[in-house]
């Protein structure tokens, strides 16, 4: 992985240096709150419902076992235990205090991390393919990519006080795990008809109150063009996305009301003039910066291994969770874990600090001490011989990390919701912890089988509920928590927004409501057809009609939700 | 005549930061005016609409002339006039509104401009560091804050990945 250079490391420790001093002159009153507030956004710090969050970067998901013994460290010493890991690959802090916001800040930058630009109107964490390195079907390694775009993006001068947040993912396989098409720029590396790889550009994708897919607005990009092409694009949106609104200050907007073509024209004349420039990305840099991401000394006798082949066998709940939490990976005998932070009593994405322990620890054992986040809130140990699987999941199971429903209804993405943001319109985590509750068979839900559940507690949608399977996202009206369904959306290479099912439902029928949208998913599937399948094929009537059958529906209150 | 002061009530200004350091400044920055009131005496910066409709006049009259251009701008209006300007005030209305960064690296990477570029407006230390990446080389900060204190802005980062107007290429070339 990435090592920092003195250069990189002078950054962060500077870094840590002003906000140490803009927070002490926010405490003694030379900076009012809201000149304070962009500072401490850039710095990763929220003030949120109860407490302060901290939201720290991890770079394109990507944790050396070191860095994730700090994130435990810090979870024990200055919050309350544990730490919440986000749909941007990111850990969030629920409970630290400002004043050691600085001293944290201090502590990671030991360890190579920090918390720049996880937050404000600036480009934030570049998010990646959660297997990326080891995927199969990969076409080139987008990590490299990322850490260039991450340099590139640090401390912008032009581009720190953009309109609003701003989100690059970056994905090298030809199945997208990264939600690129939700994202305000989303790159896939392709190769043309030359062999030459490069990237097809999209923009203007998001969520949030108005959720847009992105636009394809370039085929293939060269890649030594790659950042003169990226700041073509921001230097567009930041001249001439809206600031008047908030709620129409994404690129998105700005991307649809001029219409995909114009915007591109756009880019492309501001782009004729830089294109030359000194960000022409050189090779060298390129193979630089790819050389930390070379693959680890794999065993090469790691696929002669016959053990696993008999704990296979033998061990049936073993089996469910290799099918269910171990994917596949390049090297022959090797594989991929994903460490499940879904167990049912757990809220979503969240690890205890003795669970980022063991799993650190796992990782140096087995996995050339690397870990990765996921965009779906779970970890991965990325290169676990098959021959150590069976000692990794005894590990794993013993301290609740090994619940075999990745992928699975219970695999369930979700916000933090009103248990701790404070722009939260209603609860989500007592709702995962609902339907784990209902839904706890576990050969229910293997028969059930692949299906996505994403939830957010209010329009912002940082859990991505517009593309998941079935969303749920919970609004206000009038002080009760109600909750709007939507159905068939997806974030991956078929990309699109959920239908909605109908008006809000009350809190006490969610888990009922998805319990029937299941039941006609059941009558209706043909063979094994996985449930976002059966909703194209049959639509979105036949649940309707079963949901709102009885008397759960109340009014729907998200006027501008339908609007746009 | 009547000027209206925004953001500058000790207008003229005393003191302004110039290439890192305090400066007395000679500069009136005219906020907003009234067209049949007369301009005083001096260097004067007047807004881009009142050059417009005054050119001639201004350009005759013997002294300094500056502008002084908001977001709503485009750069690409003023850029055949540059070589009347020795100075450029960029004003941003609210720190947050980052317009004007992309105007001053337009102004000086596309258009060549040489002169002094102002950030005027709500101008705080926390953001001289950017700005003086995009080519910004003097800064009236705002009034109710220490002037002093703003100079250490500039030495608190000393990392640059990018080039920008004070840095040729990238960082990686040095490394
Ligand atoms: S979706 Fe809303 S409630 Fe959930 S974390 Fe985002 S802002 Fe908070």
């Amino acid at each position: 992985m990435y090592q920092y250079d003195k250069y990189d490391q002078t950054l962060v420790d500077e870094r840590v240096a002003q906000f140490r001093d803009q927070t002490r002159r926010f405490l003694a009153g030379e900076l009012s709150e809201d000149e304070f507030r962009p500072l401490r956004l850039m710095n990763g710090l929220y003030l949120q419902r109860y407490a302060p969050m901290l939201r720290v970067s991890i770079p394109y998901g990507l944790l050396s076992s070191t860095q994730l013994r700090m994130l435990a460290h810090i979870a024990r010493t200055y919050d309350k235990g544990s730490g919440h890991f986000s749909t941007r690959q990111n850990i969030q802090y629920n409970w630290p205090r400002l004043e050691d916001a600085p001293e944290i800040l201090a502590e990671l930058a030991t360890v190579q991390m920090h918390a720049i630009q996880t937050s404000g109107n600036c480009i934030r964490n570049i998010t990646s393919d959660q297997f990326a390195g080891i995927a199969r079907d990969e076409l080139e390694d987008p990590r490299p990519y990322c850490e260039i775009i991450r340099q590139w993006s640090t401390l912008h001068p032009e581009f720190s006080y953009l309109p609003r947040k701003f989100k690059i993912a970056v994905s090298g396989a030809s199945h997208d795990r990264a939600a690129v098409q939700v994202h305000d720029i989303g790159l896939y590396l392709v190769r043309n008809e030359q062999g030459e790889t490069g990237f097809r550009v999209l923009a203007g994708g998001g969520l949030g109150r108005t959720p847009y897919i992105g636009s394809q607005i370039r085929d293939f990009l060269e890649k030594q063009h790659l950042l003169s092409y990226l700041e073509a694009i921001v230097r567009i949106y930041n001249r001439y996305g809206r600031r008047d609104n908030k709620y129409k200050a994404r690129i998105k907007i700005l991307v649809h009301s001029l219409g995909a073509e114009k915007f591109r024209d756009k880019v492309e004349a501001e782009w004729a003039h830089i294109r030359d420039s000194s960000l022409l990305l050189e090779q060298k840099e390129i193979d630089r910066v790819r050389a930390f991401f070379t693959a680890p000394a794999y065993d090469p006798a790691a696929g002669m291994d016959t053990s696993f082949a008999d704990q296979y066998k033998t061990s049936p709940a073993f089996t469910t969770w290799v099918n269910r939490n171990v994917k596949g990976h390049k090297a022959a005998g090797y594989r991929a874990v994903v460490v499940s932070l879904k167990a049912p009593a757990n809220p979503p994405g969240d690890a205890s600090h003795k669970q980022m322990d063991v799993i650190a620890d796992l990782a140096d054992r087995y996995s050339h001490s690397e870990v990765i986040v996921t965009h779906d809130q779970n970890l991965v140990l990325p290169h676990v011989k098959q021959a150590d699987l069976y000692a990794v999941w005894q590990v794993l199971r013993e301290n609740e990390l090994a619940t075999p429903n990745i992928g699975l209804l219970t695999d369930i993405i979700c916000c933090p919701g009103l248990d701790y943001c404070s722009l939260a319109e209603a609860g989500s985590i007592p709702i995962a912890r609902e339907i784990n509750r209902r839904f706890d068979d576990l050969d229910y839900l293997h028969d059930i089988g692949d299906i996505k559940i994403k939830m957010s507690g209010c329009v912002n949608a940082c859990g991505h509920h517009h593309v998941g399977h079935i969303g749920i996202l919970g609004v206000d009206k009038k002080g009760r928590e109600v909750y709007q369904l939507t159905l068939g959306g997806s974030a991956e290479n078929d990309a699109c927004i959920g239908d909605r099912l109908g008006p809000a439902i009350d809190k006490d029928d969610v888990v009922d409501a998805i319990g029937k949208i299941l039941d006609v998913y059941v009558e209706y599937r043909q063979e094994a057809e996985r449930f976002i399948d059966t909703y194209r094929r049959i639509g979105i009537e036949p649940f309707k009609e079963r949901v709102y059958a009885s008397k759960t529906a109340v009014q729907p209150k998200v006027a501008s939700y339908a609007g746009h | 005549m009547r000027v209206k002061r925004r953001y500058n009530q000790r207008w003229p200004a005393m003191r302004v930061i110039k290439d890192n350091r305090l400066i007395d400044d000679r500069w009136q920055r005219i906020a907003r005016m009234d067209d049949d009131h007369a301009l005083p005496a001096g260097d004067v910066i007047v807004p881009f609409h009142y050059w417009q409709a005054h050119r001639e006049a201004l350009l005759t009259r013997g002294s300094n002339i500056g502008v002084c251009i908001n977001g709503d701008i485009e750069t690409e209006e003023l850029a055949g006039d540059l070589d009347h300007f020795p100075l450029i005030a960029l004003e941003f209305p609210a720190f947050t509104d980052g317009r004007c960064y992309s105007h001053a690296r337009l102004l000086r990477d596309r258009y060549g401009y040489r002169g002094e570029l102002r950030a005027v407006g709500d101008v705080l230390r926390d953001q001289l560091f950017f700005m003086r990446r995009c080519g910004i080389d003097s800064f009236e900060l705002r009034n109710d804050k220490d002037i002093e204190d703003a100079l250490r802005a500039f030495s608190e980062i000393t990392v640059r990945y990018q080039a920008a107007a004070d840095t040729a290429g990238p960082l990686y070339r040095n490394r």
